[in-house]
């Protein structure tokens, strides 16, 4: 599993548009090889768009993803399949369908008439269903487990595939918080292991923790991109989110912690002794909450999860 | 996961087959209940025949009258039910898994009220044999799918409206079927709406033979898309990210599931609702998390024989195959839509 080839994925001048709708125009971004890229921006900007430009599951009316230097639209559908693996953002398991058997359905692209069952399709599904904690889950039909259970699965499916590359589309979305976390220390694990992994979230501390490379997008086109602790200021999120904010440090990790202004000012006005005592004492750390405070309460602002298909 | 499939590897792993043991149970049981129901149709009629005589007659030896009976009469009515019923289910089993609906079956969307109306104006107006009538009908079939899916078009392609179009599609079928046979003149409307019923009267070998290579040269290309199939009932999105053709294996079933469509409606007539059920059934007996299409096959080939079978014989009058079907699938059919509307 640790022997991935070196790979890089990059959009050149990729101009995509949903029929008549320009989503981005001229847009060019390389993804770190090895990294872990967190794709942010607000409802509607395109991120979710240019991962599926990524995956081939959209082709650009102008410009071109390029795998190794190669444009993916000319590698054959399995080649791809076996390089690239996404995980979409709503995907509807097929009726009564057992999670063993959901899970083998990544190997696909290794598959061929004569080659449906190798030794090899077998390691990859149970590696799989290790990594995700979901092997005592084998014989349990998909439709009968919990959220979580089923978002795990499906990254299950995908980590069947063996790609070198993971794309995934807000893979935390409608899971609760703790199984959030769970995932994302599941995605940085596997991106230990030496996987490129390419992820649209929503949530921007989230993102700021768990990316090596955060890249921030509005109206189609890419703002700015670097490692999070660089690039995460109170003025970028205000251009990118328009939301008035302060950034401070994470008190577990360091990494940068945005906490949004509001409107009500008796958020502001929380007795400072609030503050957790191992918060690194930023400048503004008079409003810092505890990592999982007010930013993940359903409907706040823009940083709130969101419905369907931005 | 070991333990319920059957793994065969040969050549250094070169070949590699799976099987899920309670798929090949199943699927045994069930040919074996066909090939058992379908020598007791042998055996059965006016003229009883037994078992060993039967088998005479298939050597060719035994008297003249028997072999007659055998031979050019119940066999090819007999391997027809067999085959139609297996076209019809694997049909059914196709659209089931394209549309991720147990109602999206052929019938149900119209694309075999469009064959009958391709076969019907063959009939009315060129009164064509075989070859004509399946011709007409696969291109009424195809050109209602082509209509249905572009009726159900919205810059992608969502199941149930592709079944709530159909529907409405074949409603339009019917009285344009209707007022078909209404127009014409009454010798051809007679023999337009005897076999308008879904029947297996009159079937012989002549219809036998094209039939049965029809049917074999639809099936390699069709198993050979079931793994791609599969792949889709995951939706397109995971399809095509694990490297599945989506729009090119949509079209090439889509054309193939109306080929076993026409192929039973131009030699039997339209019958509903084997398409229908027996995808379902054989997807409870199997047990898989899947459209299974050879299980599909079987149940389809066992449903239709037995269908003619009681047909003939349940009653003091004949019946058309296609009366039994519809009374008993129109139960199933109901349940169906009841419990999909539930949810």
């Amino acid at each position: 599993m640790n022997e991935f080839a070196p790979t890089g994925l990059a959009a050149r001048g990729l101009t995509l548009r949903y029929g008549e709708r320009v989503i981005a125009e001229h847009l060019s971004l390389s993804l770190p090889n090895a990294g872990f890229t967190a794709i942010v921006g607000p409802n509607a900007c395109g991120k979710s768009t240019l991962l599926r430009a990524f995956a081939r599951l959209l082709l650009p009316q102008a410009g071109s993803v390029v795998l190794d230097g190669r444009n993916i639209a000319a590698l054959p559908a399995k080649a791809l399949a076996r390089r690239l693996g996404l995980l979409p953002q709503s995907a509807l398991p097929p009726d009564g369908i057992t999670v063993a058997d959901l899970v083998a359905r990544g190997r696909y692209p290794h598959q061929s008439w004569l080659r449906q069952w190798s030794r090899a399709d077998e390691a990859a599904i149970g590696t799989a269903m290790r990594a995700t904690g979901t092997t005592d889950l084998g014989h349990r039909q998909v439709d009968e487990l919990s959220g979580g259970q089923r978002q795990r699965v499906w990254l299950a499916m995908v980590l069947a595939q063996e790609t070198p590359i993971l794309l995934l589309d807000e893979p935390t979305t409608f899971l609760d918080i703790a199984h959030q976390i769970e995932l994302l220390d599941l995605l940085a694990d596997l991106n230990a292991e030496g996987r490129t992994v390419v992820a649209v979230l929503h949530d921007l501390n989230q993102a700021a923790r768990y990316a090596s490379h955060l890249v921030a997008m509005k109206d189609g086109a890419v703002v700015a991109e670097g490692p999070p602790g660089r690039i995460v200021t109170a003025e970028l999120v205000e251009t990118v989110f328009g939301l008035p904010c302060v950034v401070v440090a994470d008190p577990v990790t360091g990494t940068p912690l945005v906490v949004p202004k509001g409107r009500k000012a008796s958020v502001i006005d929380a007795p400072p002794s609030a503050t957790p005592a191992s918060v690194p004492a930023p400048a503004d750390s008079s409003s810092a909450a505890g990592p999982a405070g007010p930013l993940n309460r359903p409907g706040s602002s823009c940083l709130a999860r969101k419905p369907h298909h931005a | 996961m070991k333990g319920r499939a059957l793994v065969l590897r040969l050549g250094r792993e070169r070949v590699s087959l799976r099987f899920e043991k309670r798929g090949l149970i199943v699927g045994g049981v069930l040919a074996a209940l066909g090939l058992l129901l379908a020598a007791f149709a042998l055996t059965f009629g006016t003229y009883p025949i037994v078992v060993s005589g039967i088998v005479r007659a298939l050597l060719g030896g035994g008297d003249e009258m028997a072999r007659t009976i055998v031979v050019e009469w119940r066999l090819p009515r007999v391997a027809l039910a067999l085959l139609l019923g297996a076209a019809l289910g694997m049909s059914g089993a196709i659209f089931q898994s394209l549309t991720r609906n147990p109602l999206g079956s052929p019938d149900v969307i119209g694309f075999s009220a469009g064959s009958y109306s391709g076969a019907l104006v063959v009939i009315l107006l060129f009164g064509g044999g075989y070859a004509e009538t399946a011709l007409g009908a696969l291109l009424g079939g195809l050109l209602t799918a082509t209509a249905v899916y572009l009726l159900a078009w919205r810059g992608g392609m969502q199941g149930f409206r592709l079944i709530i179009v159909g529907i409405g599609v074949a409603a339009m079928l019917s009285a344009l079927n209707a007022w078909m046979i209404r127009e014409a003149e009454l010798q051809v409307a007679m023999s337009a709406a005897v076999w308008g019923a879904g029947s297996l009267n009159g079937l012989g070998p002549e219809q036998l033979w094209p039939v049965a290579v029809t049917l074999g040269l639809l099936l390699p290309p069709i198993l050979l898309l079931a793994p791609a199939m599969r792949q889709l009932e995951l939706g397109d999105d995971v399809a095509r990210a694990t490297g599945v053709q989506a729009d090119r294996t949509r079209l090439g079933l889509t054309f193939l599931g109306v080929a076993l469509t026409a192929l039973a409606t131009a030699a039997a007539g339209p019958i509903a609702f084997i398409a229908l059920c027996a995808p379902q059934i054989a997807r409870r007996l199997s047990g898989a998390g899947h459209v299974a299409l050879v299980p599909s096959a079987l149940v389809g080939g066992f449903l239709l024989l037995s269908a003619d079978l009681a047909a003939q014989h349940a009653l003091p009058v004949q019946l058309p195959a296609g009366v039994m079907t519809v009374s008993l699938g129109g139960l199933y059919f109901l349940w169906l839509l009841l419990r999909e509307g539930r949810r």
